[in-house]
């Protein structure tokens, strides 16, 4: 598949991921790990793939050429899912020269224990392919502390690894032959999961690439689509979520053991909504963590529930609040509920990680003694209308 | 002299022990880093780091 004039994709489409680094992210769309080849007076390879998918890499290499022939690999990237056929790769062509970071030298050689021809490379740096040149843009903790993009001036390609990408399995490559909804809904739920505390660093390397003034036609990241009908959208789609900007909407996350708390949530999610806000509401033991996330990425407000148990909150909803607090949200607002029955302890403990993870805590918790009566519902309601305020 | 916290990845720039594995002497301040200087674990700028 062709991206530009002598660049190829040849990457693969793993349609049946399911979950992704082990069972931290769920990939109910799968992935594709993008790998490209350039064919100039040099041949040079730009990532590669999964290790399962090594055979499938090199049959799509051995396509267009004999993999012996490739004189260049690019590893803008350490993870796995980037540099995992590198060990197969480099039986076929072991005198190829690999470029990458200086961080990238240390985990690629921790990852293989190869005796492979690394050759460092800093910001700035180019090199000359024959027609092409490429230039690497060193991006320290996007999202990894080797990880850089790689920019081919004469095609106006940049390819940014994982910056811009989306665990997104299709059988079309490029933006404008996808459904546009599914692939920033994707890219969203990339975002939210894996960049969001990164978010400075991002701020300030967009920041920089824009000032380098370079022209770009065409991102092509190592997951999902490529952007070439629009490459701006993405890149303006960062800035948003880099700066953590929000809309009016309140995301109502709880778990509940006898359905007390459960009646609670969904009665302070009418009064909030009743304001006009919108509102997604999610029963944490029930939902796809990671689904939950890319929801609160443009939400003003969370309303945090849970049963008192042990005197402290639920466990589904104690490790989600844990991952939300490495994620770094900012500029948000929440307030806690949720029902116990003698000495409670689960506001407290809910307010203290919100808290901690940085979130103005803007209305006191509401709790209430077993199972909520008319009264307590309205007042629910009520809690609801008062959490919209700090919203709009 | 003050402690200096990575706010991407948690490293702590400590003066007494300076950086020298990158050049940076004991006793170093913070504040005295060449601009030149990122953070040994993760590789992102002065500007990421937080007093401490």
């Amino acid at each position: 598949m062709k991206v530009a004039n002598d660049i190829y994709w040849v990457g693969a489409v793993d349609w049946n991921a399911r979950s992704f680094h082990g069972h931290t992210y769920s990939t109910k769309r799968g992935t594709t790990y993008n790998a490209y080849l350039i064919i100039d007076e040099k041949i040079v390879l730009v990532d590669t793939v999964l290790p399962a998918f090594s055979a499938e890499l090199i049959e799509k290499i051995k396509k267009i050429v004999a993999p012996e022939k490739i004189d260049y690999i690019i590893a803008n990237h350490v993870e796995t899912d980037h540099s995992g056929a590198m060990p197969e790769i480099m039986k076929l062509c072991p005198k190829a020269k690999v470029f990458c970071t200086a961080k990238g030298k240390e985990g690629l050689f921790k990852h293989y224990y190869g005796n492979w021809d690394f050759q460092v490379v800093k910001a700035g740096d180019k090199i000359n392919l024959g027609k092409k040149t490429l230039t690497f843009i060193e991006a320290p903790m996007i999202h990894w502390p080797d990880s850089m993009f790689t920019y081919c001036p004469e095609e106006q390609l940049l390819m940014p690894n994982d910056a811009f990408g989306q665990h997104y399995a299709t059988s079309e490559r490029f933006d404008d032959e996808t459904d546009a909804c599914s692939l920033m809904d994707e890219a969203a739920k990339y975002y939210g999961n894996i960049l969001w505390p990164l978010s400075s660093v991002i701020l300030k390397k967009i920041e920089e690439v824009m000032k380098m003034n370079i022209a770009i036609k065409t991102i092509a990241p190592s997951h999902g689509i490529i952007w070439r009908k629009d490459p701006m959208k993405i890149v303006n789609a960062y800035l948003g979520w880099a700066k953590n900007e929000t809309k009016s909407k309140v995301v109502v996350v709880y778990e509940t053991m006898w359905q007390s708390t459960e009646k609670m949530a969904r009665k302070i999610a009418e009064g909030i909504t009743d304001c006009g806000i919108e509102v997604k509401l999610f029963d944490i033991a029930q939902s796809d963590r990671t689904e939950v996330i890319k929801e609160m990425m443009d939400a003003r407000g969370f309303v945090i529930g849970s049963s008192t148990h042990d005197n402290d909150m639920l466990t589904a909803i104690a490790g989600f609040l844990q991952f939300l607090k490495g994620l770094r949200p900012q500029k948000r607002v929440a307030c806690v509920f949720g029902s116990y029955g003698w000495a409670g302890g689960a506001a407290a403990s809910m307010e203290k990680v919100l808290k901690e993870t940085g979130i103005e805590i803007v209305q006191d918790a509401w709790a209430v003694k077993y199972v909520p009566d008319m009264t307590e519902l309205e007042k629910c309601y009520q809690y609801g209308v008062g959490f919209a305020k700090n919203i709009k | 002299m003050a402690k200096y916290r990575c706010m991407v990845c948690g490293y702590i720039y400590d003066p007494q022990a300076g950086d020298p594995s990158n050049g940076i002497k004991p006793g170093t301040a913070f504040e005295n880093l060449p601009d030149s200087w990122v953070c040994p674990e993760c590789g992102v700028g002065k500007g990421q780091f937080e007093k401490i």
